[in-house]
């Protein structure tokens, strides 16, 4: 952190922040005045369409446009051909955007079309030849790391491994499990051959389907486990899951022969848009101005470029601005959607309840290209405990689905789910209260955190406390009934970001940001500035700046943009006020070090108090021109002191045991928000992020057939919670400040995913008295599971009782 | 060409159009007509962003045809305020903090005037069920619900 941020008093009294005022982008989008990506126009525009790979994999041998490019209204077709591979950094970037030699998903961009209107577009992608070679696929991440997989790569080999894992622990699991994973295991291991990824066995000299083996802990779990009383392991399982943002992807691209280019559209990061589209254009940063539209809704998907370098290249073909949208079905097939992921987890604890190891591997699939979120999956997972000996490894693995995107808190819930429900299970065995277990065993100020950092200030046990007062954990249960509980963490980013606050004439204030706003983050920042300036809510005016106007801005992700730009907003307000004073004292005709503000006002102080009447900010504004002209604020940070944040759910269901549908009957979020600035959003972030883990965890999945297609990419076949679906959802927000920001806020966003998936499952597991472990518990697996064919790979071991 | 010629009435305002006979109703709004208030979420009738009434009965304006709007009422998102005053239903989104991102919230309030229109006094149970064809991916439905309810009362105060 800069050693210029200074954190407010404790019990410091805020006059705006933790107040609930109207959002400055409420009433366009209350009367439909709102323009999203797909709702803006330009004269002259074309409309651009897309061709999607039909097959899984398979080489692309040709392609001809020529029927195509003979229709008449239609102005250009891009392939392949019309983007350069340049720097490997944008190298699958690109691949993504646009196959190459191969498609790897169903669904991958194989050509691009402009035509005059959206029927001339669809006609004219009908008329494109592509000669495909059909390549056998892969879509699941156990079998795409068996030695017979089909590889999707063969430049890929598999990064990571001097840190393998020592050979007793592996073949120790091996018996287990029937599966092996490290590269120093003997040939001659019986269990190799029945194995379930086929004896895989990762080494950099091969290309394999395996991209990296990340592993994070500290002690020794082999001595941690001997200490146990009891030990339990398990496996889980869970599908990928798309963020469902309801709009799809949308942008508008106009390139001049002048090289200079214009794009509008709904990102969670317009820089990183306009340096990745300038990137694969050639284009000098400098002439692509990006410029975000309102967003409607992102959860990470938008984190990425998909359509918004194709139009680009097409509006340079063309000469003309060129409009791309895509329909649900392309949003399902070729944008990101989550891994799906198996996860092994073991944990040992006394029979007092202390946690003595605790271990996981995750593999998880991270779609046809490498960078799945295992490694933070990896670090999440034992992230709330306070553990002597823990290891936790992940593996990186591609397979022919689509490359996944970010999505709220990525990989966090998937560990979080085999951990919490191996927690919850250890509590039951040994006759704890699963409450009393996590306070027993959870991470606090000091902790060395499972991950590596060492802890600061957290709010996990305040979370755990306030459960245990809250009414929901007490209140009765009805018969079929079932209460889960669960914690989650997320690391919280904070990241590059840059803020110019500019005082008007009249005294109001132009808050100029660089982070997209996804959920009312405009009325925080709002907020911010009214509070430092000492000014009304409704004299500061918030925008999201294009990229031709203000600074580098990092994508709106990792729960930053509320943290980041609201902490650089009051740093630019802190700015303007010093420059502020200095006029105020130029006025008086004092030093400036004789001025103070309070409330809004510049005041003479020390031997000159009381002198001179107070000055307002709109006093000062008025006669700037006189006194050296415009006054700003600026602020250009890369900001650090995140804050990690914990939250903890409850969730009651009732299971019914004819249809094997759960009802979710009461659901409560508590979570550590560090200063809540507006309240109700961020009781909206935890509202959002249950219902979204709630879908996860009972209904949602990606569902590929044999042959690599996706069976259900719509609304209707994949489907996410509807209103009558939940409950309302309980939230408590607890603050305990983060030191990293001046008002001592976290990021709020993202820690409300990672609970839920196991809550559920505990609860579930409660109502309907079988564990369960593959997500999501729909019917047909929850009926399978009470007709007691999934009583699980597992086992557990009681040492102290087969000692006597 | 095959464009048919439609004479129709949109929010009280006589409207005529030409529009290609397999255009829907929602690509007329949208790309014809200006009013992008109604927003495509998925094209097949299963998000309800495109929310419209014709002639007071809720439909996904992405389901109807641009033709089958001729002689009909048509009522979107950008009729539902009288001038400068906010609907009922509109103030109370915005002070429930009922929206995040705002995608869905057109077609939210479209299909919450028409429940209201239908049943004044709705349980919650009730609002759950008429909404549960729109879907919205930010809020969990609470402040939504919510807000309808405080709508709904304030506009049985009133009347």
């Amino acid at each position: 952190m800069p050693l210029d941020i200074k954190p407010v008093a404790p019990g410091h009294s805020f006059t705006v922040v933790g107040t609930r005022p109207l959002r400055p982008d409420g009433l366009d989008k209350v009367t439909g005045r709102a323009k999203f990506g797909a709702d803006a126009t330009a004269p002259g525009m074309l409309i651009g369409k897309v061709l999607r790979s039909p097959h899984a994999h398979a080489r692309i041998r040709s392609i001809d446009a020529s029927k195509a490019l003979a229709l008449p209204g239609v102005k250009a077709v891009v392939t392949r051909d019309d983007f350069k591979e340049g720097d490997p950094d944008f190298r699958d970037v690109l691949r993504n955007i646009m196959a190459r030699d191969k498609a790897l998903y169903e669904g991958h961009a194989v050509a691009a079309v402009a035509a005059v209107s959206a029927i001339v577009a669809r006609k004219a992608l009908k008329l494109i030849k592509v000669d495909y070679q059909v390549l056998p696929h892969v879509t699941d991440v156990e079998q795409a790391m068996r030695a017979d997989a089909p590889v999707l790569h063969d430049d890929m080999f598999t990064a990571g491994l001097e840190e393998a894992p020592d050979n007793a622990a592996s073949a120790a699991k091996a018996e287990e499990f029937g599966h092996v994973e490290d590269a120093k295991e003997k040939e001659s291991d019986p269990h190799h051959g029945a194995s379930l990824t086929g004896g895989f066995r990762p080494q950099s000299k091969k290309p394999s389907n395996v991209a990296k083996r990340h592993e994070f802990g500290h002690g020794d779990v082999e001595k941690g486990f001997a200490k146990a009383d009891i030990v339990i392991e398990r496996k889980f399982r869970t599908e990928a899951t798309h963020q469902g943002y309801i709009e799809p992807h949308a942008c508008l691209a106009n390139y001049g022969s002048d090289g200079q280019g214009e794009l509008w559209g709904c990102t969670q990061g317009h820089y990183m848009v306009r340096n990745v589209s300038a990137q694969l254009l050639g284009m000098d940063v400098s002439k692509l101005r990006v410029t975000a539209s309102e967003i409607g809704g992102g959860f990470g998907g938008k984190t990425t470029v998909f359509l918004e370098p194709v139009a680009l290249a097409l509006s340079r073909k063309a000469g003309k601005p060129v409009k791309m949208v895509m329909n649900r079905d392309e949003v399902f097939r070729a944008s990101g959607p989550t891994s799906s992921a198996t996860i092994w987890v073991k944990i040992g604890c006394t029979k007092a309840g202390r946690i003595t190891a605790a271990e996981t591997e995750l593999k998880l699939q991270g779609g046809a290209f490498a960078g799945s979120p295992v490694d933070m999956a990896a670090m999440a997972a034992f992230a709330c405990y306070d553990l002597e000996n823990v290891k936790a490894v992940g593996w990186d693995v591609v397979v022919n689905r689509p490359k996944q995107a970010a999505y709220r808190a990525p990989g966090a819930p998937i560990s979080a789910f085999g951990v919490e429900s191996v927690i919850d299970e250890l509590a039951h065995k040994i006759g704890m209260d699963p409450l009393d277990f996590r306070l027993k065993n959870a991470a606090k100020e000091g902790t060395k955190s499972s991950y590596g950092p060492t802890y600061g200030p957290i709010g996990l046990i305040p979370t755990l406390e306030a459960v245990k007062k809250h009414p929901h954990y007490k209140a009765p249960l009805k018969a079929g009934q079932g209460r889960g509980l669960a914690t989650g963490f997320w690391f919280n980013f904070g990241g590059q970001t840059c803020v110019s606050l500019n005082i008007n004439i009249d005294g109001t204030v132009a808050l100029a940001l660089g982070t997209p706003d996804i959920g009312g983050s405009r009325a925080s920042m709002c907020q911010m500035a009214a509070e430092e300036l000492g000014i009304p809510y409704d004299k500061v005016r918030a925008v999201v700046a294009d990229t031709s106007s203000l600074g580098f801005n990092d994508v709106t992700e990792g729960s930053r943009a509320t943290f980041s730009s609201g902490l650089a907003t009051i740093q630019a307000a802190r700015d303007a006020i010093g420059k502020l004073c200095g006029r105020a004292a130029q006025m008086w005709g004092i030093s400036a070090d004789a001025v103070v503000w309070k409330k809004g006002h510049a005041k003479p102080s020390g031997s000159n108090a009381g002198n001179f009447e107070p000055l307002s900010l709109a006093d000062i504004a008025k006669v700037a021109a006189n006194t050296g002209g415009p006054i700003a604020g600026h602020y250009e940070v890369n900001a650090e002191g995140a804050g990690v944040s914990f939250s903890t759910h409850i969730a009651d269901v009732e299971v019914d045991r004819e249809t094997g549908r759960t009802l979710i009957t009461r659901y409560t979020v508590i979570q550590d928000a560090g200063k809540a600035i507006h309240p109700s959003y961020v009781e909206g972030q935890y509202q959002g992020g249950a219902a979204q883990g709630i879908g996860w965890a009972l209904n949602e999945e990606y569902i590929y057939g044999e042959d690599g297609k996706l069976q259900n990419p719509g609304f209707l076949d994949y489907r996410i919670p509807v209103a009558s679906d939940l409950p309302m959802i309980d939230t408590v927000i607890l603050e305990i400040p983060n030191p990293g920001h001046p008002y001592g806020l976290r990021g709020v966003g993202e820690t409300s995913i990672v609970p839920p998936l196991a809550a559920i499952a505990n609860a579930v597991s409660a109502a309907a008295g079988v564990r369960m472990l593959e997500l999501p518990m729909s019917p047909p697996k929850i009926l399978k599971a009470i007709g007691g064919q999934a009583a699980g790979k597992g086992k557990s071991k009681e040492k102290g009782g087969s000692k006597r | 060409m095959t464009s048919v010629r439609v004479s129709t009435t949109i929010n009280g305002d006589a409207v005529e159009y030409l529009c290609d006979a397999e255009e829907t109703l929602l690509d007329v709004l949208r790309d014809r007509l200006g009013l992008t208030g109604s927003k495509e979420g998925c094209g097949t009738g299963d998000c309800g962003a495109c929310s419209v009434t014709l002639d007071g009965r809720l439909v996904c304006s992405c389901l109807v045809l641009g033709a089958e709007a001729d002689g009909r009422k048509v009522a979107t998102i950008e009729g539902i305020a009288n001038g400068d005053k906010l609907h009922p239903l509109q103030q109370k989104f915005l002070e429930h903090a009922a929206l995040q991102c705002g995608i869905c919230t057109p077609g939210f309030l479209v299909a919450s005037k028409a429940l209201l229109e239908k049943n004044p006094n709705p349980t919650e149970t009730e609002i759950r069920y008429w909404l549960a064809g729109n879907l919205c991916r930010c809020t969990g439905y609470d402040k939504i619900v919510r807000a309808v309810t405080s709508a709904a009362a304030e506009m049985r105060e009133s009347r």
